[in-house]
């Protein structure tokens, strides 16, 4: 493979920082001694990281998000691995739509569905309940979950189900024993993408959230909405560190790019 | 008179030496390859030839040109690929006629020297079919006739038949010695498939591990391997430990109880090898008990116990009667249908 | 006759598919139908919702031009946004693809993972960065002599344009990476030894073979973009409206469900349309070469 050129290397280098830096100016803004919106020119400081505990609100935000991603995402998983192995091992008719039908939340955008959710839980009763943040982003993070596991199922040799078969397994014990312990690094990673999508959600979420149920990007975009100043960037520092964490977690245990391009769907 | 030559040529990666000491001078027409496992560097030196690496050492020259100043894209070297890497966006004649394009040649000169090259490999009548559409075969006829058409000084072909089946890797190996030997291009072919080498070459250079093993025409590769590892690549060989005495008068090269005259200028302890079908069982020679036999079809294949340790035999299947497993033989081979290696000069 | 075992594998798919299909048709396709209908339906600011059957909300729509602008803008950033990922991210991803192992695993991390961190953190930023006409943006670009007076990037559509091609870019420059995956690691040695130059070379063979992974990439973009809340919201404030922002206004604000059910429903068809037209078209025209 040939070498970049030194344009090329300008280009990338400048392309690199405007990616990273709005990023970047967030988790510095963060460490500002100043009571305003600064860089930290005099030093770094803890104040405005200290001062989120002066605001409840974005600490409960934290923990609804939290629980929501964590629940949305495993309740995704148990219909999203049977119908993964369905689709995976199976040829059968309407096949290629459910798979459409299961992966549309990624093409409908998600004002449509808040607004969808919106309409169907305040008529259901559930309005702004924490049960309808659930089965909404239950159904957001569902292609993620599938894609995944998908890419899992059908790289698994079936003749080692075979194998067991043969062997006397069968059912439930075929599955748990067997399949599952194969396709494991791809729930896994459906899960922590599935998580990272849910607790990132804002457009959705800000449709059905109500006080008391306000995710943590809900109640940051409230916040900004009213007005900008050192504490919001010292939360966006905070959820900046967990993504990267989980983002970080999923490279060594999984690949990115595989996580990302969703390869393997297709097969290779 | 060398048409391309490599002198002494040598190529590192970091403190890793992949090729080393690399000489071999082609002769104009010459069917030249580069044979042995992979990462023998016999890649690694035709990408040095095609200018995608250059030499850490030595130098290339073509027709005594210095061939390592020019860039790779001025060569005029034709390339077939192992992938073929045929452009997928460009039906069959646009991929032959690319390297025409680059060349500024007419159009109407272009056509007709695209139509004459896929006729050539056999392809007439699919100038507009894309890659993707063609089976692997007719790929490599595309590939090919690209390589061709700019009418190479050298034609240099990096495992072309690798991804083809066994049957159509035959075929294609005929057609290839006879496009080759028609159009008269020198060309230099890689490859880890012995037969290969042997079934179009008229020269192989047989590599290990960055070095040159042996250079010399395949019935001299075969049947007197300048190394165990030469003996050991091409094709199946018995490696018997012998001893020459020279003591006695004539003196006696001595592999168990098989003993010929021995050969002129060597004392000691030796290796003899001996091709399998070059073998029989006769009444003296190596004791030996059959261990195994297995019927392939045009001939048998019989493992032995010897006295000078395993060995395999190879008997054409002529109607005779063959013995059976546990029975014991003699092993006996011609004098000339060894080679010895080893021993000290006397 | 079928056999039981045919029997038993034409049943297990639609037996493990069935609780996901229940969970989708009841908590999606139900909802989005609501939606639709929502539309048709009437409103008061002291009735509130009535279950009737009209057409006053897509009349509304269609004669006032306030939404015929609205739209036209949100059609117009989300293309702006495409062209400059386009631009921008597939050069990036075919120098990415040429680095050697480790930094191409480092930078390929550095610029997709911004897409898995909160879109508010990231327009956050942006507006730090913007922050009125001395900020950081505008003093880079001025000392750089690029510009002679601040330009103005809050509330305007050029900010938003900015902001959201950033938070985009991952997507392209993956449909691209994608792309180049698929491409013969020796192909520009074969055109090389064929005589091309290096312009020759990503013009007449790289170009092509990337350009479905540019165009869906541009899809996928495109459609993110239109319907994109949080940057337009965060960097265009309460005037420069978008489809997402209105519809967000009309169910939170002014509470008049039906009209922003109206706007969202025609957000959502026109997307549909316009994803699945430009699929169909990059299909019929790379259907021969590819695959």
């Amino acid at each position: 493979m040939r070498r970049n050129g030194p344009l090329a290397l300008i280009f990338h280098t400048i392309f690199v920082i405007v990616m990273v830096a709005p990023i970047l100016v967030v988790c510095l803004v963060a460490f500002t001694p100043e009571g305003f919106l600064s860089l930290p020119t005099n030093g770094f400081s803890l104040r405005w990281f200290r001062a989120i505990a002066n605001y409840p609100e974005f600490i409960h935000a934290f923990w609804v998000s939290l629980g929501l991603g964590a629940l949305s995402s495993f309740v995704a998983l148990l219909f999203a691995v049977p119908a993964a192995l369905a689709i995976a091992r199976y040829r059968f008719r309407g096949r290629d739509a459910l798979a459409a039908l299961f992966l549309s939340p990624l093409m409908i955008p998600h004002v449509v569905l808040g607004i969808a959710f919106l309409r169907f839980f305040t008529s259901a009763g559930l309005g702004g309940s924490f049960a309808a943040l659930i089965i909404a982003h239950v159904i957001i993070v569902f292609p993620f979950a599938l894609r995944l596991t998908l890419a899992a199922a059908t790289g698994m040799d079936l003749s080692v189900e075979m194998a067991a078969v043969s062997l006397g397994a069968n059912g439930w014990t075929l599955f748990r024993r067997v399949t599952l312990p194969l396709i494991l690094p791809g729930v896994i990673s459906g899960w922590a993408l599935a998580f990272i999508q849910s607790f990132d959600d804002l457009t959705m979420t800000v449709f059905l959230a109500a006080p008391g149920t306000e995710t943590l990007p809900v109640r940051m975009f409230l916040y900004i909405q009213d007005n900008i100043d050192p504490l919001v960037t010292s939360v966006s520092a905070c959820v900046i560190a967990v993504t990267m964490t989980a983002l970080i977690l999923l490279d060594r245990f999984y690949g990115l790019d595989r996580v990302l391009a969703g390869k393997g769907v297709t097969g290779r | 008179m060398a048409y391309l030559e490599l002198d002494r040529v040598g190529k590192q990666f970091g403190t890793q030496t992949v090729v080393d000491d690399f000489s071999l001078a082609v002769g104009k027409g010459e069917f030249v390859s580069f044979l042995g496992p992979s990462g023998c560097g016999k890649t690694t030196t035709l990408q040095m030839i095609a200018g995608f690496l250059d030499p850490t050492h030595g130098a290339i020259r073509l027709e005594d040109k210095d061939l390592t100043a020019i860039h790779p894209a001025k060569r005029g070297l034709g390339i077939v690929f192992q992938s073929y890497a045929l452009f997928p966006h460009m039906t069959a004649a646009e991929n032959v006629a690319f390297g025409l394009e680059m060349r500024k040649v007419a159009r109407s000169e272009r056509t007709e020297r695209v139509r004459a090259a896929l006729a050539m490999v056999g392809l007439a009548g699919y100038e507009d079919r894309h890659p993707r559409r063609m089976s692997g075969g007719q790929q490599q006829r595309v590939a090919l006739a690209r390589a061709l058409v700019i009418k190479p000084s050298v034609l240099l072909l990096d495992e072309p038949l690798s991804n083809l089946d066994a049957k159509l890797r035959e075929e294609m190996q005929i057609e290839l010695r006879q496009i080759q030997r028609t159009i008269g291009t020198t060309t230099i072919l890689v490859t880890h498939d012995q037969n290969e080498a042997m079934s179009l070459s008229d020269r192989i250079v047989v590599m290990s591990q960055g070095r040159i093993e042996q250079i010399g025409t395949p019935q001299e590769t075969y049947e007197r391997p300048a190394s165990a590892f030469v003996s050991q690549f091409l094709g199946k060989t018995n490696d018997f430990a012998a001893t020459i005495d020279r003591t006695r008068a004539p003196a006696l090269l001595m592999a168990g109880s098989w003993s010929a005259p021995a050969p002129i200028g060597l004392s000691g302890s030796v290796t003899v090898s001996v091709r399998p079908e070059r073998i029989g069982f006769g009444n003296t020679g190596l004791s030996a008990k059959i261990i195994t036999r297995i019927f392939q079809g045009n001939h048998w294949l019989f493992q032995c116990d010897s006295e000078c340790g395993p060995a395999i035999v190879i008997r054409q299947n002529d109607g005779e009667r063959q013995p059976v497993e546990g029975e014991a033989v003699r092993l006996a081979w011609r004098p000339e249908d060894m080679s010895v290696r080893g021993g000290a000069s006397a | 006759m079928s056999t039981a075992a045919e029997q038993r594998s034409a049943r297990a798919p639609w037996a493990l598919t069935a609780p996901a299909l229940m969970l989708f048709v009841g908590v999606l396709l139900i909802p989005l139908a609501m939606t639709v209908m929502l539309s048709f339906h009437d409103w008061g600011q002291y009735k509130g919702i009535e279950p009737v059957f009209i057409l006053k909300n897509w009349r509304e729509i269609a004669t006032d031009p306030y939404y015929a602008e609205m739209f036209w803008r949100t059609f117009r950033i989300a293309i702006v946004t495409t062209l400059l990922t386009a631009v921008l991210g597939a050069p990036e991803a075919y120098i990415l693809n040429r680095m050697s192992g480790r930094w191409k695993s480092i930078f390929l991390l550095v610029i997709l993972g911004p897409l898995l961190i909160s879109v508010v953190a990231r327009t956050l930023g942006w507006a730090l960065l913007f922050g009125g006409n001395n900020g950081l943006v505008n003093k880079l670009l001025m000392s750089a002599g690029l510009i002679h007076a601040p330009i103005p990037f809050m509330f305007t559509e050029t900010g938003m344009v900015v902001a959201l091609a950033h938070v985009m870019m991952p997507f392209m420059v993956l449909s691209v990476w994608a792309a180049l995956q698929r491409l013969d690691p020796q192909i520009e040695n074969a055109a090389l030894s064929l005589g091309a130059g290096p312009v020759t070379i990503i013009r007449r063979i790289i170009m092509p073979q990337i350009m479905p992974g540019v165009l869906s990439g541009a899809i996928i973009v495109f459609s993110l973009s239109a319907s994109a809340f949080a940057t337009p919201a965060i960097i265009g404030g309460r005037r420069l409206k978008v489809a997402a922002t209105l519809a967000y206004d009309e169910f939170l604000n002014t509470l008049d469900w039906p009209l922003g059910a109206a706007v969202a429903t025609l957000l959502l068809v026109a997307l549909v349309l316009i994803v699945v037209g430009s699929n169909a078209l990059i299909e019929r025209r790379y259907a021969e070469v590819f695959r």
